[in-house]
């Protein structure tokens, strides 16, 4: 008989080997999908996981889909540790690129340097005030953010769609639902010529590492942690709860939205129904996989950007629907919910040992 | 006269086949949440429900079958989501999610071979006499089975919660679980049930989208009714009865947007989609507002861990 | 009549239970005879609680046996003990809040009548035994005295042949647990017996007839109460001699420091207490001690007090100057320092290090931030002088606060604030849970700061503690103060009215008026 037994503290190893328990169970299970899906196992976890970054072109494309992941997850992950579940960074993604977008379609087409910057102002703030709506429906009527903010992605997604059918499409564009394509000012500089990767990868880097810092080294952080881990110590403390909800929400709005800003100005260029293939749910998994630690995001993000890649090179080389992305997506996340289980507690098999029965 | 009969049947065969998917998923969510247990991953439970139906009835030719196996696919998923949450003590927020977006992934894959196909839905049975009364008789004794099983779900919940012993149970170990655990009941085993049934109801509510609603099969086609479901529960305090009267409010919401552009109302499409959304956070705020009401009503332990200890 | 000539209703030969990293009870022998009041006495974390837990089937031994009337039994479930005839008295009620009192009864009973039937049997043992209770309040409007009588109701309607009772006067006023002792000793003539757990010897002297006493997991003897004296059977419970606390006397009393003018709060739910009309003073120099019946308003005077709870600047003042609207960080920065009732969770973040924990109150008013960001040597430097100081046993300041053994834990929780000096402390419940020697230390530390002049604020439920540390004394009843009184002229059982609300004047004790009040508004 398998039992749960409280460790007397809880295991540092485990916080880093619960992930990678997870990878390897994921993998696991993928070959046996894979095999009752009747396909060759071996070869598809290959074009699932080691094809697609197999040259220099697809590691490029690894971290243009990592950036928002990133960017994303980040914010989400400093919301989930003050137990602030925001869970509709896939709107305020949309709403950011609206945003900034917006301005883009807006400008004449001989506007200079200014666009760019203003564009990621806009697409901030256009994530901000999405998030802000969820913050203000928690902290003034007690409204529970995890339901609000996903219904408001949905609002989000649907005046996105009603821009780009309507008053925002492209007079040239053959009745496509698209904006016309963005002028060379309001898109992203690329880093290295012959790929897509964008400036975007700097300025995420940039950004993990100050949420890192604000997290271990100033008080904010401290309050967060406190918030999350007990919010009755967090009152006593004199820390605001309301202040930490607003901050928490808007944090990862904005980043939401400044990911939002940058899909549209760097590998997408203009406006579209569909600006981000689930960014905004994957970074929850990318947030939970990355420890909610900002470096550890930053690896998981990359790790879920290769999830999308391999999804598609499945579908082009085997022919898979791609839906087997959000497969590995939802697994990994699972296992590693509970191999988590493993930080308290450990196994022990049988019944329980008599510590210091003789004397 | 006949125009406005018929017009009249189809605004309640709209919200009827607006409320019933919701009032199932509700419920069952209703009986999980009594237990103490958060169960986010209504949305994804719906989604196998949905295409494990529409999988079996393609297969088997016969749609009961098919909402016997999405109420079968919507427990074994909730069982999975007990392992995590119950056996191995997982954060039930984060278990919610990870159990939807795997939820939309995998019934994505296992439907992909269905998109397209068609199938024969679920017949309406007219209940002899009944149905032959004029005007009423169609309107409310003409339908499909899940229909009249939902209501009778409705009055068998709230007999089952208020009157019986298993019910006065449950409540308990929702109102505190280390409680009714001193006094010996098995706690754990008590909220396994509970979720499994939440998952078997949005199964069947899955069941009726892929059987009844549309009838077909596509991705992630509950376009976040497990979530609507979730916030009904709140908003019917956990009340049968009140779950019902909110399902029906929602389809009555919904209606405006099926038959706002019939009605020649020049608003555009994705405004009047917006509506549910809306509604559903308007709703929410309403009810949370009160948070000492909100908090009496509330299962005491809900989305808690447990564990039975010493 | 002497015992020997009946089998012991229960018995217990050798019963060991361990748990990962503390053996709980070390081979423990125990024998309950029929109608016997038996005392299982031990200081907190002596193993009683682990042995009535296996007696009432909650735990499983790891070895030992337990006979039931001369036959061996495994009580597997509290189920199972129930059918024995076995009940129990928890601590911490198992009791279902938003549930009435017959839903709560049926559900602690194996297979309960139908509930009509039930109600009346219900009436019947409240008549019989002078347990006055309505079947039909759901328990969250009922008072803590009230709602222990539920479970003791409930044990009573399965006729017990062995009634647990797990400290049951805690939470009684010394009145309430007179009328207690009434209906125990009435169980005992019926031939019932009952396993009394207890910390408390005046009151073991008084109703138990034999007594077991642990220590450490183990026996360490057993004699007959009424034989004995309150000091011999000290001596056996806590083993070690204990420094004791003198009792603080004449004191240098300064200006008033804390004052709280006529708040008044309505009760924020159906489960909280509203406040009425809340006046006292405490000086420099005193220690002010409050006592109570759990649930009577001290959680919402504590939230008025630390600044969780906001009202009119004027309504609360320290050193004079009104802080009533000012949350907990800005009343640190003017003084006044806190330590809630709750350790984990409230007055600690249990997962946290114990130097995040200094942080945690301590960045109101020590030198810890520099423009936002946290000078982690110093929050360090700070957590290791307070570990050394109140002698606080962890592994260092990076432990957890969650991984302290209880009085460890409390004992850093008042060092964190004492050792910040702060010119007021409000302190509650200084040594609930705590062993004897954790209590001395924290007791002691009270008088030393209060000897430096801060003025000390105690609200507590234990009378002991306030009658040995408080100078004057008063008790909050239903939201209300009663006047507070130099701690020398009051007796226990005077201080046991105030906690029911009575004024002691009404009584037909007639006491000099607390001059004090008089002088203090002079001062302000």
């Amino acid at each position: 008989m398998l039992r749960l037994e409280p460790r007397p503290q809880a295991s540092k190893a485990m916080v880093y080997l619960s992930p990678l328990l997870a990878l390897l169970l994921t993998l696991v299970s993928g070959f046996l999908i894979f095999m009752l899906l009747g396909v060759n196992a071996g070869e598809a976890l290959y074009a699932f996981f080691i094809q697609p970054v197999s040259d220099s072109y697809g590691v490029s494309e690894l971290l243009v889909k990592a950036v928002p992941l990133v960017l994303i997850g980040v914010g989400l992950a400093v919301g989930f540790r003050a137990n602030v579940w925001n869970i509709g960074a896939e709107g305020q993604l949309a709403m950011g690129a609206v945003f900034a977008g917006g301005l883009a379609i807006w400008v004449p087409t001989d506007s200079g340097g200014w666009v760019l910057p203003l564009m990621m102002v806009l697409g901030v703030l256009g994530g901000m005030f999405w998030a802000a709506i969820p913050a203000l429906l928690r902290t003034r009527y007690n409204a529970n953010e995890i339901l609000t903010s996903l219904m408001l992605s949905y609002v989000a997604l649907l005046f996105l769609s009603y821009l780009v059918h309507g008053p925002w499409r492209d007079p040239d564009g053959f009745n496509f639902p698209e904006s016309k394509l963005f002028d060379d000012f309001a898109t992203l500089p690329l880093l290295l010529e012959g790929t897509r990767l964008h400036l975007g990868l700097l300025l995420t880097l940039v950004i993990v590492a100050g949420v890192w810092v604000m997290l271990a080294r100033t008080l904010v952080g401290f309050q967060v942690r406190v918030v999350g881990a007990s919010p009755r110590a967090a009152q006593f403390a004199g820390f605001r709860e309301r202040a930490l909800v607003w901050f928490a929400l808007l944090l990862s709005g904005a980043l939401a939205g400044l990911a939002g800003m940058i899909e549209v100005s760097g590998p997408i260029g203009q406006l579209v129904p569909q600006v981000s293939p689930g960014y905004g749910f994957t970074a929850i998994i990318v947030a939970f996989v990355g420890r909610l630690h900002p470096l550890g995001v930053t690896i998981a993000g990359v790790l879920l950007a290769l999830s999308y890649l391999g999804g598609e090179n499945l579908q082009i080389v085997m022919g898979l629907p791609q839906a087997v992305t959000g497969v590995f997506q939802g697994m990994l996340l699972f296992y590693l919910l509970a191999c988590d289980v493993l930080i308290q507690y450990r196994v022990r098999v049988g019944r329980p040992r008599v510590a210091g029965g003789e004397l | 006269m006949s125009e406005s009969v018929l017009m009249l049947q189809a605004v309640a065969l709209t919200i009827i086949g607006a409320a019933t998917p919701l009032l199932f998923a509700a419920l069952g969510e209703m009986v999980t949440e009594r237990s103490g247990v958060l169960n986010l991953g209504l949305e994804g439970m719906m989604l196998i429900g949905a295409v494990a139906a529409f999988a079996a009835t393609v297969v088997s030719g016969n749609p009961y079958l098919g909402v016997l196996a999405g109420a079968a696919a919507g427990a074994l998923v909730a069982l999975l989501h007990g392992l995590l949450v119950l056996s191995l003590l997982a954060n039930q927020v984060a278990t919610g999610l990870a159990m939807t977006l795997f939820g939309v992934g995998l019934s994505a894959l296992l439907g992909a071979g269905f998109v397209g196909t068609t199938i024969t839905p679920l017949p309406t049975l007219a209940i002899p006499l009944l149905a032959d009364v004029p005007l009423l008789g169609s309107l409310l004794f003409d339908h499909n089975a899940l229909v009249y099983l939902s209501l009778l779900l409705v009055v068998g919940l709230s007999l089952f919660i208020y009157h019986t012993r298993a019910g006065l149970i449950l409540r308990a170990v929702g109102e505190s679980p280390s409680s009714a655990h001193a006094l010996g009941y098995p706690v754990i085993r008590i909220r396994y049930l509970a979720l499994i049934f939440g998952g078997a109801m949005a199964g069947v509510g899955g069941a009726y989208l892929s059987l009844v609603s549309t009838p077909m099969w596509s991705e992630n086609m509950t376009a976040g009714r497990g979530w609507v479901a979730l916030a009904l529960v709140v908003f019917a305090s956990w009340k049968p009865g009140r779950v019902l009267a909110g399902a029906y409010m929602f389809g009555g919401v919904t209606i405006l947007q099926l038959h706002g552009q019939g009605m020649g109302v020049s608003i555009p499409s994705q405004f009047l989609s917006m509506l549910p959304y809306l509604a559903t956070v308007v709703v929410l705020v309403l009810i949370s507002r009160d948070s000492v009401k909100l908090r009496e009503n509330r299962p005491a332990s809900l989305g808690r861990v447990f564990r039975p200890s010493a | 009549m002497t015992t020997q000539d009946f089998t012991p209703r229960l018995q217990l030969q050798q019963v060991v239970k361990a748990f990962p990293g503390c053996l709980a009870n070390d081979r423990v022998d125990l024998r309950v005879m029929p109608g016997e009041i038996h005392a299982l006495l031990g200081e907190n974390g002596a193993g009683k609680s682990t042995l009535v837990k296996m007696i009432f089937g909650l735990l499983r031994p790891d070895a030992g046996t337990l006979s039931w009337e001369g036959e061996t039994v495994r009580v597997e479930s509290p189920a199972r003990a129930r059918q024995l005839g076995i009940g129990m008295v928890f601590q911490h009620f198992s009791l279902f809040e938003a549930l009435t009192v017959k839903e709560n009864i049926a559900l602690g009973m194996g297979n309960p009548p139908p509930m009509k039937e039930l109600e009346r049997q219900i009436l019947a043992v409240e008549e019989r035994y002078g347990l006055p209770l309505d079947p039909n309040r759901a328990v969250h409007s009922l008072s803590v005295g009230e709602k222990q009588r539920i479970e003791i109701v409930r044990c009573l309607l399965q006729n017990p042949r062995l009634l647990i009772m797990d400290e049951p006067t805690s939470v009684l006023t010394p009145q309430e647990a007179d009328k207690l002792f009434v209906t125990l000793r009435q169980l005992r003539s019926e031939g019932c017996s009952i396993l009394y757990i207890s910390h408390k010897l005046d009151e073991v002297r008084q109703l138990c007839d034999a007594a077991t006493i642990l220590r450490g997991g183990r026996n360490v003897g057993t004699c007959v109460p009424a034989e004995e004296t309150a000091a011999s059977m000290a001596a056996l419970m806590v083993g070690e001699t204990i420094e004791v606390v003198e009792s603080g006397v004449a004191v240098e009393r300064g200006a008033v420091r804390l004052a709280l003018r006529q708040v008044s709060r309505p009760a924020a739910s159906a489960l909280a207490v509203a406040l009425d009309e809340i006046s006292l003073e405490v000086h420099s120099g005193e220690i002010v001690g409050i006592a109570g019946v759990a649930g009577n308003g001290q959680a919402e005077l504590l939230e008025a007090l630390s600044g969780e709870w906001l009202c009119a600047a004027d309504k609360v003042s320290l050193d004079g100057q009104g802080v009533g609207h000012l949350g907990p960080h800005k009343r640190r920065q003017r003084g006044l320092c806190f330590v809630p009732e709750e350790r984990l969770g409230h007055g600690s973040v249990p997962e946290m290090s114990l130097h995040d924990n200094a942080l945690l109150s301590g960045y109101s008013r020590q030198p810890f931030l520099r423009r936002g960001f946290v000078r982690q040597g110093a929050v360090k430097d700070f957590a290791r002088e307070v570990i050394d100081r109140f002698d606080v046993r962890c592994s260092g300041f990076g432990a957890a606060a969650g991984s302290l053994s209880g009085g460890n834990l409390q004992k850093f929780i008042v060092g964190r604030e004492v050792h910040q000096t702060p010119e007021v402390l409000v302190i509650a419940q200084p040594t609930w849970g705590v062993d004897a020697g954790a209590a001395a230390i924290i007791h002691r530390s009270l008088q030393a700061l209060a000897a430096q002049g801060t003025a000390v604020l105690v609200v507590s439920q234990d009378l002991d503690e306030l009658m040995l540390i408080s100078h004057r004394i008063g008790a909050i009843c239903g939201g209300r103060l009663s006047p507070l009184y130099q701690r020398n002229d009051l007796t226990i059982e005077e201080v046991g009215l105030l906690m029911t609300g009575t004024a002691l004047e009404t009584a037909g004790v007639m006491y000099a008026a607390d001059h004090s009040r008089g002088d203090a508004h002079v001062a302000s």
